[in-house]
């Protein structure tokens, strides 16, 4: 192949632009290469760079303005073997900041092409992240307060892999974007052009002047050497190999024939770190092992070890419908804080809910019959006083029985932990 | 008999990977996080890929590259989510790349509260996009329609090439609960029509039908844009192209609508009244109306599992049997406004809550009662 560029669709810039220079200096890059169209995707965004994929016959994807970066990264990890190029200008690159960064520290194996022309060309001239302070462009005096970000430098210390960067008309530039695009890693070039049709016409931009602006920045070399690891989709792919177990679902057989099982509603009210969602989850297996249908949800803080935390299990003989408590038979108050979160529900509890409150646990007035427990004097640690809870729920027969509590725990816990629960419990018995 | 025991969350990435889904983008959000978990666990076991991107935006983004290259792709979000996922949403909707994005929906207006529940997106998911093209939005009641509607949801986005929603909710996805999983039918298995023919125009389509697909990346060049195209994939201005394929995204979806209907009823044939409901309310109104039956009042319910397309033809036929039509929702009136446009002729009342807490069945059976 000596073109991939499409006969059938000229080049469109305005006279002089340098994007043009870019174009075919890819072009000859991919023919240098030897690469097949079906192996190469260009990927542009909006605005001038963003014509690219039009002018070249392989696979194209042209997207929504500064994220082309995330479509490559999804066609890359989906197809390894396509040779991925991204062409973004400064707006873009303004928009998709976030995603250049991640890409620099993610290392996929794209190349992306920065066509750095100073200013928003198709909406007037207005400034971008790269304008001059000193420009004279569309927005007014806007660009005047601000100051004009480098690109390479930020990607250097993001973690790019390969930087380089040179003017759009530098004669080496399909040289330089083989580099690119040969090296195993994400890969950026900064090209600066002259945008012809806005900037250049109210500023003094020449092609020995960007020479001048880029000798005048710190050098790229290509290669970073202190940045250099694995591309990121053979390290992904390594550490994906090793998860090579599928997690079935916790799926529970009937053990128990319980006749007349009537619908429970159990509350737990606790605090982070007094294991009460496990608790829930127990009072769940134990009712799955006597083949009922069960629902839970818990309640807790999004921070750690701190906070009100609650769980509400439903156990019914039937299919459960609304999956909220309406009149719990069981009230286990373990804590100030979780009592303080369902207060509300105290009032209306019936005669024969069993409540279980730890001593040092004040709770609202209720008609439920209330039992105390003192933990503390049983030398019961704080985050075991929600599984010896189940043990008296189960010796009283509360919502469980001691058979449905044993298929439990063993299900939930291996052999040492059961062991260990069972000395807790026993305990209560 | 055994029963399995998950959260909607969890359901619903299992029913995915049972839908043939190998990618998988997204970004942390209450109530939405153990979608993404559940995938990490589930994906690369099944030789399938999942991502976390930096933000939703790009989510969205690796979803669309990795869909063009011919995966099934699955994201999970909430609210907050959904807002950043719009423009991407508008791409895949105009230059149809099937993707199936997950909404556990949480209590808004804006960050609104991340642990409480409402149906907050009904109407966001439909016009959140430039364009106004239709969408399919299924909305599932409990863990085991997220495991089945998850192969609906991949079914239809592979079928029709467009991104499917499942408006779930925080009380469904996040609420724990036992199911028979094992005997779950779940429908056959869809795959997008693979273009066969010579000279492959990526968008040339019949009339009301999704075009077929090549993959980028494929032995035969494929083009994709954001931009208005014609069928060969370039930009066009040209007005009866643009017509055509604008009418053509329309009917792709509103032309089949009647077969997107999934739903459930109890009807009754010696009620007078019909509750419509979806979602997780839809559970609470079952309750009520046993229990009212119980009172010798008895109801009849349909519940909606597919909203967008709006199932006007089934709404028509349900309705008409009934003198009374109450339509219950977990916010202040997102969906009554559809079905009373359906139902002209009848005096729909509506009974809606936004306060973080579900809609009791006490609460329904007042509404009823209280004629």
């Amino acid at each position: 192949m000596n073109s991939f560029l499409n006969k059938n669709r000229p080049l469109v810039y305005c006279p002089g632009c340098s994007h043009e220079k870019i174009t075919t200096g890819l072009d000859k890059a991919f023919v240098n290469l030897g690469l097949d169209a079906d192996k190469i995707v260009i990927v542009t965004d909006i605005g001038c760079s963003g014509l690219f994929d039009t002018f070249f016959n392989v696979h194209a994807l042209h997207g929504i303005h500064g994220r082309a970066l995330t479509y490559a990264s999804g066609l890359k990890l989906a197809n390894p073997d396509l040779n991925v190029v991204v062409t973004m200008g400064d707006g873009g690159l303004g928009i998709g900041g976030a995603h250049v960064l991640a890409a620099c520290r993610k290392n996929l194996d794209l190349t992306l092409i920065i066509l750095n022309n100073f200013n928003f060309g198709m909406t007037g001239g207005q400034y971008s992240a790269t304008t001059p302070a000193d420009a004279i462009v569309g927005s007014g005096f806007l660009n005047q307060a601000e100051i004009p970000i480098d690109i390479c430098a930020i990607a250097k210390s993001a973690g790019a892999t390969y930087i380089d960067r040179c003017s759009g008309l530098d004669q080496n530039l399909p040289g330089k974007i083989i580099k690119a695009i040969q090296h195993k890693g994400f890969s950026l070039i900064e090209t600066l052009g002259m945008c012809t049709g806005r900037y250049t016409k109210k500023n003094n931009l020449t092609p020995k002047g960007i020479d001048q602006i880029i000798e005048d920045l710190p050098e790229m070399p290509g290669a970073i050497e202190k940045n250099q690891r694995p591309e990121y989709g053979e390290r992904y792919r390594a550490l994906a190999k090793e998860r090579n177990v599928f997690p079935g679902a916790i799926t529970i057989e009937k053990q128990i024939e319980f006749k007349d099982y009537q619908h429970q509603e159990v509350v737990i009210l606790g605090s982070a770190g007094m294991r009460i969602v496990t608790a829930g989850e127990i009072v769940c297996y134990a009712g799955l092992c006597a083949g009922m249908n069960v629902s839970m949800k818990n309640d807790y803080n999004i921070t750690v070890l701190r906070g009100q935390s609650v769980s509400e299990i439903l156990i019914s003989p039937e299919k459960i419908g609304y999956p909220g408590i309406e009149s719990p038979s069981v009230v286990l108050a373990l804590s100030d804080e979780g009592v303080q979160r369902r207060k509300k529900i105290f009032a209306n509890l019936k005669p024969g809910t069993f409540v279980l409150k730890e001593k040092s646990v004040d709770i609202p007035e209720t008609k439920a019959d209330v039992t105390e427990i003192d933990f503390k004097e049983l030398k019961i640690k704080k985050q075991d006083w929600a599984l010896a809870s189940l043990g008296l729920m189960a010796k009283n027969e509360n919502a469980i029985n001691k058979e449905m509590l044993n298929y439990a725990l063993k299900l939930r816990f291996n052999e040492k932990l059961y062991q260990i629960a069972l000395e807790t419990i026993e305990k209560i018995f | 008999m055994a029963l399995s025991f998950m959260e909607g969350n969890e359901a619903l990435a299992r029913g995915a990977v049972a839908a043939g889904c190998n990618f998988f983008a997204g970004y942390p959000i209450t109530p939405a996080t153990t979608i993404f978990n559940s995938m990490l666990k589930m994906l690369p076991p099944t030789g399938g890929i999942c991502i976390q991107g930096e933000d939703e935006i790009a989510s969205m983004g690796y979803c669309i590259g990795a869909s063009m290259a011919g995966k099934k792709a699955l994201t999970a979000t909430s609210g907050p989510g959904i807002s950043l996922y719009s423009e991407q949403i508008s791409f895949a909707i105009g230059s149809e790349i099937p993707l199936v994005i997950a909404d556990v929906q949480r209590l808004g207006p804006s960050t609104g509260s991340a642990t409480r529940g409402a149906d907050s997106d009904i109407q966001f998911l439909r016009w959140g996009s430039t364009s106004g093209v239709p969408v399919i939005v299924l909305a599932p009641k409990d863990a085991l329609d997220c495991y089945v509607l998850a192969v609906h949801a991949f079914n239809y986005a592979e079928e029709f090439r467009c991104p499917v929603f499942i408006a779930s909710n925080k009380e469904i996805g996040m609420t724990s609960e036992s199911f028979d999983l094992d005997s779950v039918v779940l429908p056959p298995i869809v795959e997008r029509k693979i273009f066969s023919g010579n000279s492959y125009l990526p968008f040339e389509a019949e009339a009301k039908k999704a075009p077929p697909f090549l993959p980028i990346g494929g032995k035969t060049i494929v083009r994709q844009t954001s931009s208005t195209h014609g069928p060969d994939g370039y930009i066009t201005i040209a007005p009866e192209v643009i017509a055509q394929n604008q009418e053509r995204l329309r009917q792709k979806i509103h032309s089949a609508r009647n077969r997107i209907t999934l739903f459930e009823e109890d009807i009754k044939e010696n009620s007078d009244t019909l509750i419509i409901s979806y979602g997780v309310t839809s559970r609470s109104v079952e309750e009520a109306v046993q229990k009212l039956e119980k009172k010798g009042n008895p109801v009849s319910t349909l519940t909606l599992k597919t909203l967008w397309p709006v199932p006007e033809e089934l709404l028509r036929k349900k309705a008409k049997l009934f003198k009374r039509i109450v339509v219950v929702e977990m916010n202040l009136g997102q969906y009554v406004n559809e079905i009373r446009q359906i139902l002209c002729d009848k005096q729909v009342e509506f009974y809606g809550q936004m306060n973080g807490v579900l809609i009791t069945p006490g609460k329904i059976m007042e509404v009823i009662e209280n004629e």
